[in-house]
């Protein structure tokens, strides 16, 4: 047991996956000799050679079009956008082949492989290195999105996505890299895929969310539990796609009231979508309408402005005790 | 400083047979009496079917295909260059090629007439790759496939088709790129035939031929006449060999020419003209292949008359067999979205099926 920040964490699963199975193979821009611009990939290229940890050239689409052949061919490609914000160059192959192959040949060909992509706001980074478009992977039909909050989770996660025999789109939320640190076993801990987890129970209020977003959402449930002794329920998403909208629904179904926390532009994204499903499944439990509360449909700003706009610990607080009022 | 000239290339052309039938005799590949005519016999299939699918089209018997008519030349020898443990990954105008590495006729009737099982393979070791209806895709594929075989230390070379129109794609050039990059053992096709449904090749490209699109890459390349089969076999074998040998990619245009529309739903009449067409017709790789077999004495109108008799035979059993019920499902797409349990696919799955009684009670 060691305490780790997520890079390691991801560094450690990276590490214990390609021991573990030759098939593993890590490619990406500068993942080889810089060890990745985050240092995720670091020290893979000195274990395990370069014939497993490829630097490729500058390529999103290559990198992910290839990838998908190795995938057919039978190898387990973990792949990395050096940013989620480059990583709409791969779209038409990930849409266009990695998640329809299994269906285009009734599973005889499939594409096991991860991408991997650092994503999300809070770091004062240029354009197109802060957006949080996870609802974009989650709408198409045969891919799998998951976002890991901390670094045990992290690593749990990344394990199950190498070892899963689809393609998954695994989001790290780049503000937490390096923002705290965790026991993470030596051994190792799997976590499935496509299952939230209810990090603390409670009976007033369930508050969901995912990601980086999950540290103010814990912060502020922590506020108002203290000021008016409310009992709040938080669950972490962890998978996007396949959505885990039970674990939501029987908590809903309990308390009554939801309020969701994203990252990212409100209309079309996650919180639309668990707010659809709890309609469905818990409308006659509803007390107080579900909340939404997300980023703006704004086009991400600069870093000079971004603090004003990512959802933070007072406005969750606001929403919680708005929808506990209603 | 005087500015110097620091790098120089040219492009080779070959061809062996050309449109007359007459014969390089220095540049005759040694293939055997039987070896040529089963190239031939391929090349007879492929064009049979063909044209057997568009009339099923025009009658409404078959979905929107694309015809293969005059390019039977370049996949055909490909193909047949191949070994076992070679990856076939086509564009769409391969028919022939397909047919030879093993897919069967029924396959291409079922995928033009809407169904996934047109993909699916007597056994996955086939090892060809599904259409990439996306152009351009197929290339890193390719790519990715070939990189694999050679990491699990396999005697495998990948051999990859595009179109003219595809080699505008980005992917193209990225996958060109990383192959050359990592001296992946992959051939790369470019079935030139002049047109992208109605794009040119001269508004499809500035380049003088698109075979030296490689040599930015650092790729060898080669433009060779893409209805001469001879051609066709010199030139795969000779980059086959490069890639089993690890000397890395190598890059043919295959110069033909597409006689018949893009696809059904397409009208050359109104961007072509009759005159264009007619002279390519002259030039197809039958006519010629014909020729050659007969002043070689392998060939002649009786055994000609009986091999259009067995591809007939061969057509109308597999269209037949493409007619006959099946017992597909309808619900077979919710069986293959992911390799995992749903549980939102599932409750889907359950509606769908609710909605398909519903529908037959209706009427």
């Amino acid at each position: 047991m060691a305490k780790l920040n997520m890079v390691q964490a991801i560094n450690l699963a990276l590490h214990q996956e390609m021991e573990k199975d030759k098939d593993v193979i890590v490619l990406g821009e500068d993942v080889a000799v810089d060890g990745g611009v985050f240092r995720l990939t670091e020290g893979l290229l000195d274990k395990f050679g370069q014939d497993r940890v490829l630097d490729t050239p500058l390529a999103e689409s290559a990198i992910i079009g290839t990838s998908i052949g190795m995938a057919m061919a039978g190898l387990k490609p973990v792949c990395e956008m050096q940013f989620s914000g480059f990583s709409y160059l791969m779209m038409g192959q990930f849409e266009a082949h990695a998640t329809r192959m299994r269906a285009r040949t009734h599973g005889q060909f499939t594409v096991p492989m991860v991408i991997r992509m650092p994503f999300g706001g809070g770091v004062r980074a240029l354009e197109h290195h802060s957006e949080s478009r996870e609802a974009t992977y989650a709408h198409l039909p045969g891919a799998k999105v998951v976002i890991p909050s901390g670094p045990r989770n992290a690593r749990a996660l990344l394990v199950a996505a190498i070892r899963d025999p689809d393609p998954v789109v695994f989001m790290e939320p780049k503000h937490s890299y390096r923002a705290f640190r965790e026991e993470v076993p030596d051994n190792e801990e799997v976590m499935a895929l496509g299952k939230s987890q209810v990090v603390q129970e409670g009976t007033d209020l369930t508050l969901v969310s995912w990601g980086a977003m999950m540290r103010p959402t814990l912060k502020a449930a922590a506020e108002v539990e203290k000021k008016h002794g409310t009992s709040i329920e938080i669950i972490d998403l962890l998978t996007i796609s396949p959505l885990d909208s039970d674990t939501v629904v029987e908590s809903v179904t309990k308390t009554g009231r939801c309020v969701v926390v994203q990252e990212a532009p409100r209309s079309f994204g996650m919180s639309s979508e668990l707010t659809a499903r709890i309609n469905d499944k818990a409308f006659l439990y509803l007390e107080a309408p579900v909340q939404r509360l997300t980023g703006f449909d704004v086009v991400t700003p600069y870093f000079g402005r971004e603090k004003s706009y990512l959802p933070n610990t007072p406005r969750v607080v606001h929403a919680i005790e708005e929808t506990l009022n209603f | 400083m005087p500015r110097k000239q620091i790098a120089k290339f040219s492009v080779q052309h070959l061809s062996i047979l050309d449109e007359n039938g007459k014969l390089d005799a220095k540049l005759e590949p040694k293939l055997s009496e039987d070896e040529l005519l089963e190239m031939y016999r391929w090349m007879r299939l492929a064009r049979g079917l063909d044209e057997r699918m568009l009339k099923l089209q025009r009658q409404g018997r078959l979905g929107t295909f694309p015809p293969n008519t005059g390019q039977e030349a370049i996949s055909i020898p490909v193909a047949l260059a191949m070994k076992e443990k070679d990856w076939f990954v086509g564009a769409f105008r391969e028919l022939g090629g397909r047919l030879v590495r093993g897919e069967p006729l029924t396959s291409t009737l079922y995928y033009y007439n809407g169904w996934e099982e047109g993909n699916i393979l007597p056994d996955k070791d086939f090892r060809i790759i599904p259409t990439s209806v996306v152009i351009g895709c197929q290339i890193e594929h390719a790519v990715g496939l070939s990189w694999a075989s050679r990491y699990k230390g396999e005697d495998s070379a990948t051999v990859c088709f595009i179109g003219d129109g595809g080699t505008s794609e980005g992917d193209f050039h990225e996958g060109l790129n990383f192959a050359a990059v990592w001296k992946a053992p992959v051939v790369f096709i470019v079935q030139n035939n002049q047109w992208a449904i109605s794009i040119p090749r001269e508004s499809q490209t500035a380049s003088q031929t698109i075979a030296q699109k490689g040599i930015g890459y650092g790729i060898p390349c080669l433009q060779v006449d893409g209805n001469d089969p001879l051609a066709m076999h010199v030139a795969i074998t000779e980059a086959l060999n490069r890639a089993r040998k690890g000397e890395g990619p190598t890059l043919i245009e295959a110069v033909t020419y597409r006689l018949m529309m893009h696809t059904t739903a397409d009208d050359p009449t109104k961007y072509r003209t009759k005159e264009e067409e007619e002279c390519a017709w002259k030039k197809e790789p039958l006519i010629r292949f014909n020729k050659y077999l007969k002043d070689k004495g392998y060939w002649d109108d009786a055994k000609e008359e009986a091999l259009l008799g067995e591809v007939k035979a061969k057509v109308e059993e597999a269209v037949k067999e493409f007619e006959s019920p099946k017992d597909w499902q309808q619900d077979e797409p919710f069986k293959h979205v992911f390799g995992t349990e749903h549980a939102v696919i599932s409750e889907q799955h359950k509606d769908f099926l609710a909605n398909v009684t519903r529908e037959a009670d209706h009427g």
